[in-house]
């Protein structure tokens, strides 16, 4: 437990967890056999052309109250390996076909599934990465986590829901009673993983498969649900799989780390061995390829004259209600915020999850209605009419932050890249696909695959797919709207040092959208910071980062997982309870915030 | 919730109002004369004036329409040409065995449906899965005017297990509402085995199963409720489809329902009872659907009615 100490004044007194259990546990140590250990693991799924390994010669030990990052990128195996585990493989496509995942002395690859399922969720529990999508949205929270108790131990109704009750007090939820008798819907993210948590700790299990549990989460949230998960592992003395694509959740969560590259361990340590000394190279450039804060990349700014000019831009949505479906409410998702973008600036706006900065990129290219003035290269969105709505579109092009979503899957991504010249009607066929040839060699994809469809490509290279349709009718801003958040690390490097090359070369603009303080610090010149709709601080990169004055911003660059084992993190006070509604009755709204210069153009709520 | 319902509800009188003029207007186009059926071929030229004028027929069509309407408001919805009794009084009399008809048809639909679509789901791309889709396929196929006989001859010609027509006891009505309910069952089964297959692979199906919950538990539990959730507003729109079943139905077994009303009624041209008979299940098609969206939200909590 070499990071257990590092929380400090983070760590709240934990609440108990304690069930009504025989034997006591001992405190954690690393002494004694392994409780989990795996030997030579390989998994393969069945292909047409026979048997085809996505995990090969794994094997790790884990000792109780110990913790195993299993750090790699998208397809090196980690899900897998942890389906595997689990007993949750899609069989018989994919299966465990050599060597052992030994626990209490049994293999579990080869246990029936009736014996396999009184493991699950007892022994050993998992969280999964997507908390919006992982509690069934039909029951409530108390039954899901009252039937998860009584799948494994005898009680009653009413003991379980006591239990359940208590479950959610040790995650350390608001309002734990109420939260019983919600449904899942009614909570944030943060919330329901919360709730996945309480739902698989009650029962004190030797292991705990963590499966991403914080990459869908704010940056604040992940830190805190990170807390949570060392503070009731020192409690418990369960073991955890961490399983994390993020070299800094690594560095503050692990006390071995295991390195997977397409289903092969690339290393395998101590934490601190493995950050200080990676022996491979693998490991080095997935550590070189992680943005870090404060190291002073990206360029400066060369002040320009202003290619999008927004006036107190308002984007409020209408709540219809009573008899006559009248408006009696609104979410006030933006609210009188003032920028502007110079001509090859890169402008980022960051905030957690709902705070309006996604409806200001969709407010920009007039997918809703706004009030106050934007201005994209001369023309005022909104009052356009359809000649100046098409040359307003050429001038502004999006990418957004799932590309699989975003490429219809029946095209080829030939046809996807060649759609904005079809549509505004731009050169011959022949010229289109000379154009979409040089586009795809220019964002780094082999033209000989103008013919295969987007499932044939991988998250990174789906990701410069939609890059190059942004950019074949050579726009003068692009919006990127989360656009490297689904990206591994290192795919999320090159993806970045592509859009900075463009930037470079064709001097086109970035209106760029995170909630990643580290990716925004490496690719942006100047920096709003959002919170509830409004702007609470904006300056440029030097003085957001090196003087943040607003308390939010110094909250969310703490809350930034640090790439060293043992970093020390300045003690933050505990968000209480859930970021405020934006939703108000109509004609009120909430305070507006009023900005004053700090100097030198560094504005901060006054 | 309440609000909700008085707005459909006030909604509802709009449709009828629709429905009532065009069904008003095709009877008026109509070629078929009401008069001559009432009088009978050998009748005078004056006595099919006078019975023209008695009935109402001679007026200007926007004049009949009036009338009409201003009874309706009244509740009369007038009365049958041939059958001398006040047309609310004979669908009153005839509505209950329609609704029983079709309160059987829905569970047995839902039965039928719901458990070969899990089936299929559960043994997707075996053999169980091809069969069950393939005789969903046919039932969907399978017109009623001969699902109906077919079933007659089986089950109670051959095998004697059920009356072949009449009405009074729930053994009268299984057959024509497992007639009426054939190619509900059909569309069911294969919506549920979509459905079921779409929500076997969700994330919350798989934490359910990472807890360590019974195989038997995670289906009823945990998928079913979920996959069952798009076919809840078709419940809405089959009432309607029974109604068109129902003229069909009741015909081949004789059930004294207002489908054979209809039948009768337009055999003989007799318009009081056809726009009866249509308004009414026009308005049972408009409960229907708002039943359908009142029952939603008792099983998806994220459906509100506002």
């Amino acid at each position: 437990m070499i990071q257990a100490d590092d929380v400090g004044g983070a760590v709240a007194a934990p609440s108990s967890l304690a069930l009504d259990r025989a034997d006591p546990h001992p405190p954690p140590s690393a002494d004694g056999p392994p409780v989990l250990s795996v030997r030579n693991l390989q998994v393969s799924v069945n292909t047409p052309g026979g048997l085809h390994p996505l995990v090969d010669g794994l094997s790790f030990d884990l000792h109780r109250g110990r913790t195993l990052c299993i750090a790699g990128e998208s397809g090196s195996g980690k899900s897998i390996t942890s389906l595997a585990i689990m007993g949750l493989l899609p069989k018989p496509a994919v299966r465990v076909t050599g060597g052992q995942i030994l626990f209490g002395g049994r293999d579990l690859s080869a246990l029936a599934e009736g014996q396999m399922r009184r493991i699950r969720g007892n022994r050993i529990a998992m969280i999964f990465q997507e908390p919006m999508t992982s509690l069934n949205p039909v029951m409530t929270i108390g039954t899901q986590l009252a039937e998860a108790l009584r799948a494994h131990a005898p009680l009653t109704a009413a003991a379980a829901r006591a239990q359940a009750l208590a479950a959610l007090q040790a995650v350390r939820i608001s309002q734990p009673e109420r939260r019983l008798r919600q449904y899942p819907h009614e909570l944030s993210g943060g919330m329901r993983q919360r709730v996945m948590i309480a739902m698989a700790l009650p029962l004190r299990p030797d292991v705990l498969i963590a499966d991403e549990p914080t990459t869908a989460l704010d940056v604040t949230v992940q830190r805190e649900v990170l807390d949570l998960l060392r503070d009731l592992q020192r409690e418990t003395g369960t073991a955890i799989v961490l399983i994390t694509h993020d070299m800094g959740v690594v560095a503050e969560m692990a006390d071995q780390v295991l390195i997977l590259q397409n289903g092969r361990m690339v290393e395998e340590g101590l934490a601190a061995e493995i950050f200080e000394h990676p022996r491979e190279d693998y490991t080095r450039a997935l550590l070189a390829a992680v943005p870090r804060m404060g190291d002073g990349s990206g360029q400066t700014a060369v002040p320009q004259a202003p290619l999008v000019q927004v006036k107190d831009l308002s984007v409020r949505f209408d709540i219809h209600g009573g008899l006559l479906q009248r408006v009696v409410q609104q979410v006030h998702a933006v609210e009188h915020v003032s920028f502007d973008i110079a001509e090859g600036e890169t402008f980022a706006l960051v905030g957690e999850s709902g705070c309006g900065k996604s409806t200001i990129a969709r407010a920009m290219v007039g997918l809703v209605p706004h009030a106050g003035t934007i201005s994209i290269a001369g023309r005022r969105v909104g009052s356009l009419d359809g000649a100046g709505r098409m040359a307003l579109h050429r001038d502004v092009q999006m990418i957004f932050q799932d590309p699989m979503a975003a490429l219809n899957p029946r095209m080829t991504v030939g046809q996807l890249v060649a759609e904005p010249l079809v549509i505004h009607g731009v050169g011959t066929p022949g010229e289109r696909r000379d154009r979409v040839a040089a586009l795809f060699e220019r964002v780094g994809l082999d033209r000989s695959h103008l013919d295969r469809h987007p499932h044939e490509f991988s998250g990174g290279q789906r990701q410069r797919i939609c890059i190059a349709r942004a950019l074949a009718l050579s726009p003068r801003l692009i919006i990127a709207d989360e656009s490297v958040s689904a990206l591994d690390v290192s795919v999320q490097a090159r993806v970045l040092n592509l859009l900075a090359e463009l930037k470079q070369d064709m001097g086109v603009s970035y209106l760029f959208i995170s909630h990643d303080m580290a990716v925004v610090e490496n690719i942006s010149d100047r920096i709003a910071v959002m919170y509830l709709g409004q702007i609470v601080e904006m300056g440029t990169r030097a003085q957001i980062f090196g003087d943040p004055q607003h308390p939010y911003t110094q909250r969310l660059m703490a809350a930034v997982p640090v790439p060293e084992p043992g970093h020390v993190r300045p003690a933050m006070p505990r968000l209480s309870g859930e970021i405020p509604s934006p939703v108000h009755p109509l004609g009120a709204g909430p305070a507006q915030v009023r900005l004053r210069d700090v100097g030198g153009g560094h504005l901060v709520e006054a | 919730m309440w609000s909700y319902v008085a707005r459909r509800l006030i909604q509802s009188v709009l449709i009828l109002l629709g429905v009532s003029l065009v069904t008003f207007v095709l009877l008026y186009v109509l070629p078929a004369d009401p008069v001559r059926q009432i009088a009978g071929r050998s009748a005078t030229p004056q006595v099919v004036e006078s019975i023209r004028r008695e009935l109402g027929l001679d007026q200007p069509f926007l004049v009949q329409y009036w009338t009409y309407l201003t009874g309706l408001v009244q509740g009369d919805m007038g009365r049958s040409y041939l059958q001398r009794a006040d047309v609310a009084t004979l669908i009153a009399a005839r509505l209950p065995a329609t609704l029983q008809l079709m309160g059987l048809a829905i569970v047995f639909e839902l039965v039928i449906g719901l458990t070969l679509g899990i089936a299929a789901a559960l043994y997707r791309g075996r053999a169980v899965d091809s069969v069950l889709m393939m005789t969903s396929f046919a039932a969907v196929s399978a017109p009623q005017f001969v699902v109906g006989p077919l079933l007659l001859y089986l089950f109670a010609v051959k095998l004697g297990w059920f009356p072949i027509s009449g009405y009074g006891t729930l053994s009268h009505a299984v057959l024509p509402a497992l007639t009426l309910a054939i190619t509900g069952s059909g569309w069911y089964a294969r919506m549920m085995q979509s459905s079921m297959i779409d929500v076997l692979h969700t994330d919350y199906v798989r934490t359910a199963r990472a807890k360590g919950l019974t195989r038997r538990r995670v289906l009823l539990n945990h998928a079913v409720p979920n996959a069952i959730l798009p076919i809840i507003a078709m419940i809405g729109i089959d009432v309607g489809i029974f109604m068109g079943g129902a003229v069909i139905v009741e015909s081949v077994f004789g059930w004294p329902g207002i489908g054979q009303l209809a039948w009768q009624a337009i055999q003989r041209v007799d318009i009081p009872i056809i726009m009866g008979v249509t308004l009414v299940s026009a308005f049972a098609i408009v409960l229907g659907n708002l039943l359908a969206d009142m029952i939603a939200p008792l099983i998806d909590p994220r459906i509100k009615l506002r």
